[in-house]
């Protein structure tokens, strides 16, 4: 008999203070409070962390790949958004 | 991202096989784009690397069984910690990998059953026995060092989530190689029957660890399609030579002997080891390992017995998931 399927969790991790909450990886648990647990066991077996955040993958909106060009096109057209589009003259210094 | 729920929701033109999509796909590889579970990919190479990553995470939980043997007789309080922390490690690889190898489509339950109803393989060195705790020490520092040597390319496999898990578990891995190491130094400096067993344990691993590199690259059935699609950096003859070249001068040091006579070094300073007896590989292989039935008799009881846990635990979340709809109903 195949066994039946268990949730599936997405883990992020809080590495230092300061720092944002990065995805580290997921794994299985039926509820929120063994997934934390077995997130601690899992991922932060050598001081990784601070604090871990698990999310049902279920709750996960994804962009689609196929249409990555129309998503991030128009932002790579758009030089002026960055600092070293502009010219400052050499004497002025660090700006 | 891990979520292998998103791979459903494609289309169904995989199959199709489409000429344009699979020379863009080959185009990506070449360019050293990483692909990841949403991206189109051929159905072989999904199949492949399905194939390999569960493999390779079914050998690290296999792989907990020989060490597991010795927790309890370890030597000192210090040995113990250590080598339940290594055990502990090759679980959570195991875990890592099987997420990974989940992104493409396959549940883990699926992974699980297979390896359980034997149709998928594990790792056929975890088909010898630990018989003493030299044997720790040779795990450690030829079992791991030749792991380390295979995974170590693998961290730069086309597969993103593949390449991310071996990223961490050769993080993690050597400090396998070190402790396993360090117990040979310990027993090689010891009494004459420490060494003596320290000879004996790497007397029985030896060939078996050449042969975890897998068949001769003139004979191996899976390599070239996966050279192409850089899965593989390297064949299975160049990593085990490296492997060779780095262990001699460790069992030298050891003062130990490696059990092959023939073994010379040529004049580019590689040690060339003699013929390796492939028939016994394809026994191991084949089911016929001194250890096979255990393991697999281990997995199972395992399985069967943490039965009732997984069930109560799925009981549990779905009464709370009542209740919780129940009250906001209300």
């Amino acid at each position: 008999m195949a066994t039946p399927n268990t949730p599936l969790w997405e883990v992020f991790i809080r590495s230092r203070n300061g720092l944002a909450h990065k995805h580290v990886g997921s794994l299985h648990a039926s509820d929120a409070t063994m997934a934390l647990q077995a997130a601690r066991d899992i991922y932060t077996r050598r001081g990784e962390g601070l604090s871990i955040w698990v999310v049902p993958s279920s709750a996960i909106t994804a962009s689609d790949p196929a249409e990555k060009g129309m998503m991030f096109e128009p932002a790579e057209s758009k030089i002026y958004r960055h600092p070293t589009f502009y010219e400052v003259p050499e004497e002025v210094g660090h700006m | 991202m891990y979520t292998q729920a998103l791979n459903t929701a494609e289309t169904d033109d995989r199959g199709l096989e489409d000429a344009g999509k699979a020379a863009q796909f080959q185009a990506r590889i070449d360019a050293e784009e990483r692909i990841e579970p949403n991206d189109w990919m051929p159905a072989a190479y999904r199949k492949t690397l399905t194939r390999q990553i569960s493999q390779h995470a079914h050998s690290e939980i296999v792989g907990m069984l020989p060490e597991g043997n010795w927790i309890t007789r370890a030597p000192t309080l210090r040995r113990k910690a250590a080598l339940l922390a290594k055990v502990q490690d090759e679980c959570g690889h195991g875990l890592y990998l099987y997420a990974a190898a989940e992104t493409l489509g396959s549940s883990r339950e699926e992974l699980v059953d297979a390896m359980l109803a034997g149709k998928a393989k594990y790792s056929s060195i975890f088909n010898y026995p630990t018989l003493t705790w030299a044997d720790i020490g040779t795990i450690g520092w030829l079992v791991d060092g030749a792991a380390i040597m295979n995974q170590i390319p693998l961290c730069r496999c086309s597969y993103g989530p593949y390449a991310r898990a071996m990223i961490r578990v050769c993080k993690e891995e050597s400090f396998h190689q070190r402790q396993g190491y360090e117990i040979m130094v310990t027993l090689c400096r010891g009494s004459d029957e420490q060494k003596a067993m320290a000879q004996d344990a790497l007397n029985r691993w030896w060939w078996p660890v050449l042969m975890m590199f897998g068949p001769p690259d003139a004979t191996s059935q899976h390599s070239d399609t996966s050279t192409k699609w850089k899965i593989k950096r390297f064949s299975n003859d160049e990593l085990r030579q490296k492997f060779v070249d780095a262990t001699v001068p460790q069992a030298q040091y050891l003062g130990l002997t490696i059990p092959d006579p023939g073994m010379t070094q040529d004049a580019d300073g590689h040690w060339r080891y003699s013929e390796i007896d492939w028939s016994e590989f394809k026994q191991v292989l084949a089911g016929n390992g001194p250890c096979n039935r255990d393991r697999m008799a281990a997995r199972r009881k395992a399985h069967e017995e943490g039965a009732w846990v997984r069930e109560a635990a799925a009981a549990y979340a779905a009464k709370r998931a009542q209740r919780q709809s129940a009250q906001a109903a209300e």
